[in-house]
C-alpha cells in the first residue's frame, strides 16, 4: 500500500490496467443487475387477472411507476379488502390489490384508500366512488349460471350497489319449456365499478360472474370502424335512399 | 493490514468487556437494537393494537395522521419514472432528507434499517467461525447501484428497484403478512456470510449510498478524540462495517480526528469495543471551533 502511494504512475493505489479492469468489472456487475431487475419487474408486470386494483388506480403501467408500496391504502381500508401483493403471487410485489371473491370493495362514500395514497397512484381526482373503475364484472360462464338454467337466482343483481344500472335482468323466453321466462343478469360496463360484490355473492361453487381488469374484460372496436351505431347508420342510409 | 504492534487478545473485544462490563462494551449496539425495534413497534402497534401513531411503512408513512414521511430514494424513483406524485410524498421525502442531513445520513442504516440486523448477524457469524475476510467488491459499487436504481425507472417507466428493495420487504412481511419476499433477506444473509464481507450494506445498498450522500452535511460525527491512547488492538477495525473510514483518523500523525467520511454509519460499535476509549460522538463544528482557538490567538 505504502509502495503504491509513492509510485507516481498510480492514482489511489491502482494502476491504469487495474483501473480499467475494475471499471469493466463494475460495469458488467451493474449491467447484469440492471438487466436481471428489469426482467423480474417486466415479467411480474403481467397482473394476476383476479387481483383487482383499489378504486382510482391509474392504468397498470402508470400505477407501477407511481405506487411506492407503502400500504397506506391497505391500512386506510376499513373492511380488510385491500392486501399488499406478495412475491410469487402475480401482481407486482408490495402493490395493493383485492380478490373480489374473498372480500369485495364496500365502495365507501369518502374513499379513504384514495385519500391515504401519498403518491397519487390512486387518483385523488376520484371523488365519487360510483365513478371508479376497479374492473368490469363479466358473466363469464353462462352454462353454469342458475338464471340461464331457467331458475330465478338473481343474487348478483340484488347485491349490486348500482342495481338496475350496472347489472340489469333481461327477460327472455325460455326455449326449453316454451312457456317460461328467463331473467338473465346483464352487466353494463359503463356503469360497473368493479367492486366485486356480485362475484363475492355468486352462489355457485366457482363464481360464474367475475370481476376482471378493464383491459382484459373490455373489447375495443377498431379505430377505422365508423359504423358504431348501426341502427342510426342504417336509418341514415335508408333516408338517403340507398339500398341495403 | 491487520498486523498489530501489540499481540491481540484471543477473544474479540475482551479488554473492553473486562474494563466496562458486558453492557458497557455493548452500549451502542443495545441502544441501536432498541431504536430499530422501537421504530418498527411504532409501525406495528397500529395494525396489532389499533394504536395508529405511524401508518404505512418505511417507503412512505404518515405520523399521527399529519406529518408525511417518505423514503427519498423511492420518491426519486417515482419522479424518474415520469410520474408527478401528490405533494405529501414530496414533502415526506423532504422531511426525511432534512432529518438525516441533521442527525447523520447513515444513522438510518445502523439505527433504523431492519436489514442492518441481518448483516450484523452475518458479520457476527463470520467472526465466530473465523471466516476469511474477503473484500472482493469495490466500495463505490453502491453509487453505481444508486445510479442504476434511478436510471432503470427512466428506461422502463416502472419503479423497478421496489420489486427487490429489501428495506421495505421486512416491514411489508411483518406488517402486511407479505412474508414470501423474505427470500431476498435470506440471500443477503448468505451473501454477507459466505461470499463477501459486509457485501450488502457497505458495498451494494443504494439506499445506504443515498443516505451517505445526504449525511455529507451532517454535523454529527464519530471522532477519535483520544487517538493518542490507541493501543492498536484492532478491535474497532474488526467490528466496523466501513473500516476504511477509520484509517485516516487512526493513522500515525493524523491531524484530523473527526471521521468525516460519510460512509461511517455512526453505529458506535468502535466506541463500544475500544478499551482505551479512543472514540466518541462529536459535533464536528464544535471540534473545528476548538481547533481554531490557537489560530485566533495567532492572528491577534
Amino acid at each position: 500500500m505504502s509502495n503504491s502511494n509513492r509510485n507516481p504512475s498510480k492514482i489511489n493505489g491502482i494502476n491504469r490496467r487495474q483501473f480499467l479492469a475494475q471499471t469493466a468489472k463494475t460495469g458488467c456487475v451493474v449491467g447484469m443487475v440492471g438487466m436481471g431487475l428489469t426482467t423480474v419487474a417486466t415479467q411480474s408486470k403481467h397482473l394476476d387477472p383476479q387481483a383487482i386494483r383499489p378504486p382510482g388506480a391509474l392504468n397498470e403501467d402508470d400505477f407501477l411507476s407511481a405506487c411506492v408500496r407503502c400500504g397506506l391504502c391497505v391500512e386506510a381500508c376499513p373492511y380488510d379488502t385491500l392486501k399488499l401483493a406478495r412475491w410469487f403471487e402475480g401482481a407486482a410485489t408490495g402493490t395493493p390489490y383485492f380478490t373480489a371473491r374473498d372480500v369485495p370493495c364496500e365502495m365507501c362514500d369518502d374513499i379513504p384508500c384514495v385519500k391515504a395514497c401519498p403518491s397519487g397512484s390512486l387518483d385523488h381526482s376520484l371523488t365519487d366512488i360510483n365513478d371508479s373503475k376497479m374492473g368490469i364484472a363479466v358473466l363469464i360462464d353462462e352454462k353454469n349460471c342458475l338464471n340461464f338454467k331457467g331458475l330465478r337466482c338473481d343474487v348478483c343483481y340484488r347485491v349490486c350497489p348500482l342495481i338496475d344500472e350496472a347489472i340489469t335482468l333481461e327477460m327472455q323466453r325460455n326455449h326449453k319449456s316454451g312457456h317460461h321466462a328467463m331473467f338473465l343478469p346483464t352487466v353494463h360496463a359503463d356503469a360497473c365499478t368493479g367492486c366485486g360484490k356480485c362475484e363475492h355473492a355468486c352462489v355457485t361453487e366457482q363464481a360464474v360472474i367475475k370481476v376482471l381488469p378493464a383491459e382484459i374484460a373490455l373489447g375495443k372496436t377498431a379505430e377505422h370502424d365508423t359504423y358504431q351505431n348501426t341502427e342510426a347508420t342504417t336509418l341514415e342510409m335508408l333516408n338517403k335512399g340507398l339500398s341495403l | 493490514m491487520t498486523h498489530s504492534s501489540k499481540p491481540k487478545t484471543e477473544r474479540f473485544a475482551e479488554e473492553a468487556i473486562n474494563q466496562l462490563g458486558w453492557f458497557g462494551a455493548h452500549k451502542f449496539l443495545l441502544l441501536r437494537r432498541l431504536t430499530q425495534v422501537a421504530v418498527f413497534s411504532l409501525f406495528a402497534i397500529g395494525p396489532a393494537l389499533g394504536l395508529w401513531l405511524l401508518k404505512g411503512n418505511l417507503s412512505s408513512s404518515i405520523l399521527l395522521d399529519t406529518v408525511p414521511l417518505s423514503d427519498p430514494l423511492v420518491t426519486l424513483q417515482v419522479l424518474a419514472s415520469g410520474h408527478l406524485p401528490e405533494a405529501s410524498l414530496l414533502i415526506g421525502a423532504l422531511v426525511i432528507a432534512l432529518t438525516y442531513a441533521i442527525v447523520g445520513g447513515r444513522v438510518f442504516c445502523s439505527w433504523v434499517c431492519p436489514v442492518n440486523i441481518i448483516t450484523d448477524t452475518a458479520s457476527w457469524i463470520r467472526r465466530k467461525f473465523k471466516l476469511p475476510r474477503i473484500n472482493a467488491l469495490p466500495k463505490n459499487l453502491r453509487y453505481y447501484m444508486l445510479a442504476l436504481v434511478l436510471l432503470l425507472p427512466m428506461v422502463t417507466g416502472v419503479t423497478v428497484w421496489e420489486w427487490m428493495n429489501p428495506v421495505p420487504i421486512v416491514y411489508r412481511a411483518a406488517l402486511f403478512g407479505a412474508g414470501s419476499g423474505l427470500w431476498v433477506l435470506a440471500m443477503i444473509l448468505l451473501l454477507d456470510t459466505f461470499v463477501a464481507e459486509r457485501a450488502w450494506c457497505s458495498h451494494l445498498c443504494p439506499t445506504g449510498a443515498m443516505f451517505s450522500l445526504i449525511g455529507k452535511v451532517s454535523p454529527i460525527k464519530v471522532s477519535a478524540t483520544n487517538a493518542k491512547d490507541c493501543n492498536n488492538c484492532m478491535d474497532c477495525f474488526t467490528v466496523c462495517p466501513e473500516r476504511q473510514v477509520l484509517k485516516p483518523v487512526l493513522r500515525k500523525g493524523a491531524t484530523e480526528l473527526t471521521i468525516n467520511d460519510s460512509d461511517c454509519t455512526l453505529c458506535g460499535r468502535c466506541i463500544d469495543v475500544c478499551a482505551p476509549r479512543v472514540f466518541e460522538y462529536k459535533n464536528r463544528f464544535n471540534t473545528q471551533n476548538s481547533k481554531r482557538i490557537p489560530l485566533k490567538v495567532e492572528s491577534n
